[in-house]
């Protein structure tokens, strides 16, 4: 398979579009947390009350369509390798979770991959809708209506002094968890996000480097949410998080024009180095991959690079995961092996925007 | 030295904790140990679970304070008649069975609930249409009653009197339903 067609395959349409303030977020997530009244939760629930609720989803789910999400398709676990549960994974269809309980679990995927509706995971239903950047409203208009969609079909544990039940008492109430992923180059490089994060966790919300191993933040990006999902409506929890995000996007946008201003030649010197580290490198890890990328695609968001898109970011973190990286060679690759093919796939894909 | 638990197997786990001034030592062996939860196994990441049981747990007696060996463990028998979860595996797991499991530890979860959501304990959100029942005519009526005490404090009588009108006509509605389903 040719790269560009490897590429298509493995980037969600919607990852391609650009959003509101896609410059710095990436895009916006809501996930709604549902179960059925009548059966145990997954975490104790026995194998044929799972397949139970597996065929349900099945039978009334399968190959249909809720508006602008057409052909869900059911992907069952099981019938997964586990390099491809892996790329799903790797592309935030699925949580790990899902992967690792594979017995009788799935995944609704719509066709455009905004929605995947997982079933048997942690609760019953777990709703997921993406879209491409800072789109939290309508993000949370279209779950609602998808939630309605299903809701007319499954009878939803519900309770009406605690609201949507759910197996983790953290996501009882709403089942909501509302969040965005962020690039946020100049508030790392200048360490304000470190002082920023415990004053967002007061508020509330959680910020986590997403790609990275504990707080480490691979590649800048981040990701904050909501932590509390009872008490407040669905509505409150996605404008408090919603106005956090704006002010964070005014810090980065402010921190970018500072560093233009004051150190724009250090600041271009270690762009073009990222960027030529990515089209000259033999071998590279991914923690060194995701600095460039995000130096590289803060080159771009600065106008200092013109020639390639800015879904190269999103695009080259998914793709040079151990998964996508494994899918692409066909075959199983040891992590010094991952390291050569990572660099020869971000060189390929480069050299692509040379011939355009 | 034997264990003071299961007063079979030595003793290899030695805790030594200190309560307002007040010491209590604690010999048990390894099993013992990771069974009352004195240990965390290496291969046992620390996750959010563990937070959450050690939130509950932090609900009954300490199991450190004024607790003499004979009395240890205090036994639950709270147990969810639809699931068969107990309460000490939902403080263990961290994690509810099923939805009945919400009643039967009902008497409990305010206190945790608090703790994971920021002193909230009462859904404010949506309500699903089917399932929700009347409960949408319920909180519109709520909804209706804030807007009327705002609407008197601002001695907006006129809109006042449509607003109390609304809410008479809707708890109308309200009763033929709950009449409806006898």
């Amino acid at each position: 398979m040719s790269l560009k067609q490897f590429i298509n395959e493995a980037i969600s349409p919607w990852m391609k579009q650009e959003g509101p303030d896609s410059d710095i977020v990436m895009s916006s997530r809501i996930r709604l947390a549902r179960n059925f009244a009548e059966h145990p939760f997954p975490i104790i629930a026995k194998e044929d009350t799972l397949s139970k609720v597996l065929a349900y989803f099945e039978e009334n789910f399968q190959q249909t369509s809720f508006r602008d999400y057409k052909d869900f398709e059911l992907v069952r676990m099981r019938d997964l390798q586990p390099v491809e549960k892996r790329v799903l994974v790797e592309k935030h269809l699925i949580s790990p979770h899902l992967a690792e309980h594979s017995e009788n679990s799935a995944t609704l995927i719509s066709q455009n991959e905004q929605v995947s509706i997982m079933v048997n995971e942690e609760d019953h239903v777990r709703i997921q809708l993406y879209f491409p950047g800072f789109q939290l409203d309508k993000a949370l208009e279209q779950a609602s209506q998808l939630d309605d969609w299903l809701e007319e079909k499954v009878d939803y544990a519900f309770d009406e002094n605690r609201g949507y039940l759910t197996a983790c008492p953290t996501n009882v109430g709403t089942g909501m968890r509302a969040s965005v992923m962020m690039h946020l180059p100049a508030l790392s490089m200048t360490q304000q996000i470190n002082r920023m994060i415990p004053a967002i966790n007061q508020l509330g919300l959680v910020v986590r480097g997403i790609y990275g191993e504990g707080s480490e933040a691979l590649g800048s990006i981040f990701q904050i949410s909501n932590q509390i999902t009872l008490g407040k409506s669905e509505e409150d929890i996605v404008e408090d998080l919603h106005s956090v995000v704006k002010q964070l996007i005014d810090q980065e946008r402010k921190a970018r024009e500072t560093l233009m201003h004051r150190s724009s030649i250090r600041l271009e010197d270690r762009i073009f180095r990222s960027y030529g580290v990515l089209t000259n490198s033999r071998i590279i890890e991914s923690k060194e991959a995701a600095k460039c990328l995000s130096d590289l695609r803060l080159g771009i968001d600065l106008g200092l690079i013109d020639h390639i898109p800015r879904t190269i970011l999103n695009e080259l973190v998914i793709l040079t995961q151990p998964g996508f990286l494994q899918q692409y060679a066909e075959t199983s690759l040891s992590p010094d092996e991952r390291d050569v093919r990572r660099a020869s796939l971000i060189r390929e894909r480069l050299q692509l925007e040379h011939k355009e | 030295m034997e264990c003071q638990e299961c007063h079979q197997r030595p003793a290899t786990v030695h805790l030594t904790q200190v309560v307002n001034g007040q010491k209590t030592e604690i010999h048990v062996c390894e099993q013992c140990a990771k069974e009352n939860g004195y240990m965390n196994y290496g291969e046992e990441k620390f996750s959010l679970n563990d937070l959450l049981s050690g939130l509950f747990h932090s609900e009954g007696p300490s199991p450190f304070k004024g607790q003499s060996p004979q009395t240890y463990p205090k036994k639950e028998t709270l147990k969810c008649p639809n699931c068969g979860l107990t309460y000490n595996e939902f403080a263990r797991i961290g994690k509810f069975g099923c939805a009945v499991c919400y009643e039967t530890f009902d008497d409990r979860l305010n206190p945790i609930l608090r703790r994971v959501h920021s002193g909230n304990t009462r859904h404010d959100g949506k309500i699903p249409k089917r399932e929700g029942g009347n409960l949408h005519l319920k909180k519109e009526i709520e909804e209706y009653k804030i807007n009327l005490r705002q609407l008197i404090e601002q001695e907006e009588f006129e809109e006042a009197a449509k607003c109390r009108d609304k809410i008479r006509s809707l708890e109308n509605e309200l009763h033929q339903d709950e009449g409806g389903e006898e």
